[in-house]
């Protein structure tokens, strides 16, 4: 069963080839067998997924439709799940069981999905390679000695080794798209405002959003449209209808503008991605589509400005774990002060303080017009780029990250090299605009590699739609042999 | 030694009667268990958010209105950092560059009768913190407890240009800020259970010296009295200071009210760098012009124009006119009175008179007035129909106030019902006169201009023998005709 696609399980529970019972019972099997070894999974919420599955099997008994009626799904650790143990990959959060859903996990549930538990990820969010979990790295099904990047990495894995139909992430600067690049899936950020953020551990407020990773283009569709949708509870969630993704995948791409461009394929790109990107390219172009040359002019500084904005919201948000009313407390502390610093020294990782640190500095007293106000305007003229080119063509495609390898332990002792990293992903957060990644080849290594497309705002549906016929065309997803049986 | 010049300027935090907090839907009812109304987003809880009450918003607009002051039609929350226990995110929301409500003054009336206008520089929205509960808890063994019911109640931060220049000031302005909150409805001005806190930034200079003293903040000052009382402290502390050579540093200070004096609390160097920047969880505050119309066609009358309008409509003097607009619920109680009984100036001797002796010996406020506006606008009503003479209506208002029944209830169940029928009272006319023979013969004896002040005898006599039942203008245009007649 797990060979086959989300939207093609959804056919096969439809018809009853098989139940939700034994599709989520066969999951829980393979996450017994490897995740041991992956380490995809925080918790595996096995008794609540076949209770869950039960039910869903007796709606689909009584006619329900909904594509993801007994869909055995999986969220990364940063949403809140009702009783359930929400870390956020972090110690701090090691001990909190959650006391509500997040919007996102609450839609879906309506929507049928079952819950087989809380995948890894970066602590909080924080990181491009999953090695700043609490609970260790997760590992590349393509390549055991990688990592699947980050911070999304478990989500990744999880579908990438086939132990889950799909799974959701949350993507501040690429932490869905990049990982879904490295794993050979299709992962999707949404424009901001899109997916309701209630409920979701905040990292960068202003650029967190959920997103789903999924097999194909088509996956995605079906996912989206159960977990987005405008919610009161999320002052920034826009109240703008939500497309019937599905029905629009196969709109033809004839006249279609793409534009490419040129700072993206610039230094630092290995050789292998770029040829893999500008292939996929060809391939639009012999289906209709116009590729048109375009300039972002505002590029070189987005990642420091990605890192000012995203790091002084950190230092912020995380001020809330202070030992106090949940999540981990020091042992014996002698004054209140003491209960702080020895309660965050010890809850947090290295990766963790050095943002918080980081974010404070920008935001203190002398420093915030050179740093984050002047990251703020950057931000602006960034956005107001996109705009100016997005007037231009439909779409804009380029590579999702500079290399398509991360060997476990490259980039811990070299901070900068990993931020730098998220160059050609981080300007879709800063502007808000939505942007899909998936597969284009495979590198000489074996791994896979992924491109990525932006949108113009709440263009979620031509982006599946785009992708979903590329894929059409194309067969470059696949299953690790390693983890096929 | 040089004169001294006071400088002060006030931070008034007014809590907003709202019914819900600002950020969250947990209730803002005082009083209750700690921690009953504290919400997943008032204990800061993981993946919470906030969203704002569109009500703390009008009402911000609402007293930008009342003190005719700029209102932004972009405004920007905040978050201001710093760890407390009772802060449950690490921040407070709060309004920083661009505050809701920009320059403005209101006018107040010194002691002399001058005129002063004191301007506001601005007011902002935002979110109280908890309470740390350090004593009276049942945790004992020298812990503390957090009481998070507090946390997220709607603040208007109401702060001053620094205008004042003595305590009598201060309270003069606080009061009038104070008269406005509440007039205004949007907050309960309940100085006891906080929902109205002054701070006081106090500085001294020689007098003719342009540049500012170096200033200390007042806290934890909560009624007028204590303001008064801490100013004056902290004006003679510094002064001394600097007559004995020292020099004042910039400094939060405590005003303890049992020792009646100020003490150091933290100095600037231990002052939180704040860290603020705009909310990323919040959107701008954006008002719309119809919105911001609505809202000031409801507000109500604000008391200065109230004020004048009570000389004008109801002839009464600036004196009783401000009296009587002191607060809202003491004009609009006055205004039912005058407006049910149709005599203004009735109405005003009573509810300056025997209604506000009546509540201070109870140590009431008016709203819990056992006697409400109609109830006491129907006993004016029996005084000015002639049921009940003046006197005999203190009497029914006292058995009024005793919970005996309404103004009709009371003169009938004690009788005291005026008697008006000429036989009657001939009757005790007659009575009087037999028993007085001597009076009426000096009555009769004396001059005419004099005769006036004698009748009140007479009067007085039938008064008591009626039990202050007789209509004694009916009385005294009886013995006049009668003592005229044989004369």
């Amino acid at each position: 069963m797990h060979e086959k696609t989300l939207a093609e399980l959804a056919a096969g529970l439809r018809v009853g080839e098989y139940s939700s019972v034994e599709l989520t019972r066969h999951y829980l099997d393979r996450i017994a067998q490897y995740d041991a070894r992956l380490n995809s999974f925080i918790t595996v919420t096995a008794e609540q997924a076949l209770a869950d599955a039960a039910a869903a099997d007796e709606r689909l008994a009584q006619g329900e439709t909904g594509l993801l009626t007994g869909i055995p799904i999986a969220y990364k650790d940063i949403f809140c799940t009702e009783g359930v143990k929400t870390s956020c990959g972090s110690y701090m959060l090691d001990n909190f069981i959650a006391p509500y859903d997040a919007t996102v996990v609450s839609n879906l549930r309506d929507a049928g999905v079952v819950m087989l538990g809380k995948t890894n990820m970066d602590e909080f969010a924080m990181g491009s390679t999953n090695e700043s979990s609490h609970y260790g790295p997760v590992l590349n099904p393509w390549d055991t000695d990688c990592v699947p990047g980050g911070s999304s990495g478990g989500s990744a894995t999880a579908v990438a080794a086939r132990l889950s139909a799909a799974a959701i992430g949350t993507d501040t600067g690429g932490s869905v798209r990049q990982p879904a690049a490295l794993t050979g899936l299709t992962g999707l950020k949404p424009t901001y405002g899109r997916c309701s953020r209630w409920g979701m551990v905040a990292y960068a407020s202003s650029l967190d959003q959920a997103g789903p990773l999924a097999q194909t283009a088509e996956d995605i569709a079906i996912v989206l449209g159960g977990m987005a949708g405008f919610d009161a509870k999320d002052s920034t969630s826009v109240d703008h209808p939500v497309d019937d993704y599905m029905s629009g995948l196969e709109a033809d791409l004839k006249g279609l503008k793409i534009g490419l461009p040129k700072e993206y394929f610039g230094d630092g790109l290995d050789a292998e991605v770029a040829e893999a990107v500008l292939q996929s390219v060809r391939v639009y172009e012999s289906m209709g589509a116009e590729i048109v040359d375009v300039s972002l002019r505002y590029n070189q500084p987005a990642v420091s400005a990605y890192y000012v904005v995203a790091l002084a919201e950190a230092s912020s948000n995380l001020s809330r774990y202070d030992g106090v009313r949940f999540g981990h407390r020091c042992e014996n502390p002698q004054d209140l002060a003491d209960l702080y610093k020895r309660s965050r020294s010890e809850g947090f990782g290295a990766e963790v303080k050095r943002r918080i640190m980081l974010g404070c500095y920008t935001l203190s007293a002398g420093y915030y017009d050179a740093y984050y106000l002047k990251a703020q305007k950057i931000r602006r003229l960034i956005a107001d780029d996109f705009r100016r080119v997005l007037q231009e063509v439909d779409l804009i495609v380029g590579p999702v990250t500079p290399y398509s390898r991360l060997p476990i332990g490259q980039m811990m002792d070299n901070p900068i090299r990993m931020y730098l990293g998220d160059i050609y992903t981080v300007t879709a957060n800063l502007s808000g605009l939505p942007a899909i990644s998936y597969p284009v080849g495979w590198s000489q290594a074996g791994m896979p590699i992924g491109a990525q497309m932006i949108g113009d705002y709440w263009r979620e549906g031509q982006l599946l739609s785009v992708a979903h016929q590329y894929q059409q065309q194309t067969h470059w997803r696949q299953m690790p042999t390693m983890f096929a049986a | 030694m040089p004169q001294w010049e006071t400088v002060i300027g006030l931070e008034i935090h007014t809590q907003l009667a709202t019914e819900s907090k600002i950020f969250s839907a947990s209730s803002t009812q005082f009083g209750a268990e700690p921690n009953t109304q504290a919400s997943l987003v008032d204990l800061g809880m993981p993946g919470v958010l906030p969203v704002l009450n569109k009500r703390a918003v009008e009402m911000a607009v609402r007293f930008a209105r009342a003190i005719d002051a700029e209102l932004a039609p972009y405004s920007v929350f905040a978050r201001k950092n710093y760890f407390y226990p009772d802060l449950p995110k690490g921040y407070q929301i709060s309004q920083y560059e661009l505050p809701i409500v920009g320059q403005g003054e209101v006018e107040v009336v010194l002691d002399d009768g001058a005129i002063k206008k004191i301007g506001v520089t601005r007011a902002h929205l935002e979110e109280d913190a908890g309470k740390s509960l350090h004593e009276d808890t049942q945790l004992g063994g020298g812990m503390s407890g957090i009481d998070l019911n507090r946390a997220g109640t709607p603040l208007l931060e109401i702060v001053s240009e620094p205008d004042m220049r003595s305590a009598k000031e201060a309270v003069t302005y606080a009061r009038k800020i104070h008269q406005i909150v509440t007039y205004i409805g949007i907050c309960d001005g309940n100085m006891q259970e906080g929902s109205f806190r002054c701070d006081a930034n106090v500085s001294v200079r020689p007098l003719g010296q342009k540049k500012l003293g170096t200033r200390a903040e007042l806290k934890n000052i909560n009624s007028f009295r204590f303001l008064e009382k801490a100013i004056n402290y902290e004006i003679e502390r510094q002064i001394d200071l600097i007559e004995d050579g020292g020099a004042v540093v910039q400094e939060t200070r405590l005003y303890d009210a049992d020792k009646d004096e100020t003490r150091s609390m933290r100095s600037k160097e231990e002052a939180n760098d704040y860290r603020y920047f705009p909310d990323p969880d919040l959107l701008p505050v954006e008002l719309s012009d119809v919105w911001v119309d609505d809202i000031i066609a409801s507000m109500p009358e604000l008391p200065d124009a109230r004020r004048s309008r009570f000389q004008t409509q109801y002839g009464l003097s600036a004196y009783d006119a401000d009296i009587l607009t002191a607060s809202r619920i003491q004009a609009d109680y006055f205004e039912m009175v005058a407006d049910q009984c149709g005599d203004a100036k009735l109405a005003a001797n009573w509810v300056m008179g025997e209604l506000a002796a009546a509540l201070n010996k109870a140590s009431l406020e008016i709203k819990d007035a056992p006697v409400d506006a109609q109830a006491l606008a129907r006993l004016l009503s029996r005084i000015k129909d002639n049921t009940i003479s003046g006197k005999l209506a203190k009497q029914v208002f006292e058995a009024m106030w005793a919970g005996e029944g309404g103004a009709d209830e009371v003169i009938e169940s004690k009788g005291l019902k005026q008697v008006t029928d000429a036989g009657a009272l001939e009757g005790w006319v007659n009575e009087v006169m037999v028993a007085n023979p001597e009076q009426v013969e000096n009555y009769r004896q004396a001059e005419p201009e004099k005769r006036a002040k004698m009748i009140g005898f007479f009067v007085g006599q039938v008064m008591k023998r009626s039990k202050g039942k007789a209509n004694p203008q009916q009385v005294n245009a009886l013995f006049r005709s009668r003592l005229e007649e044989a004369s």
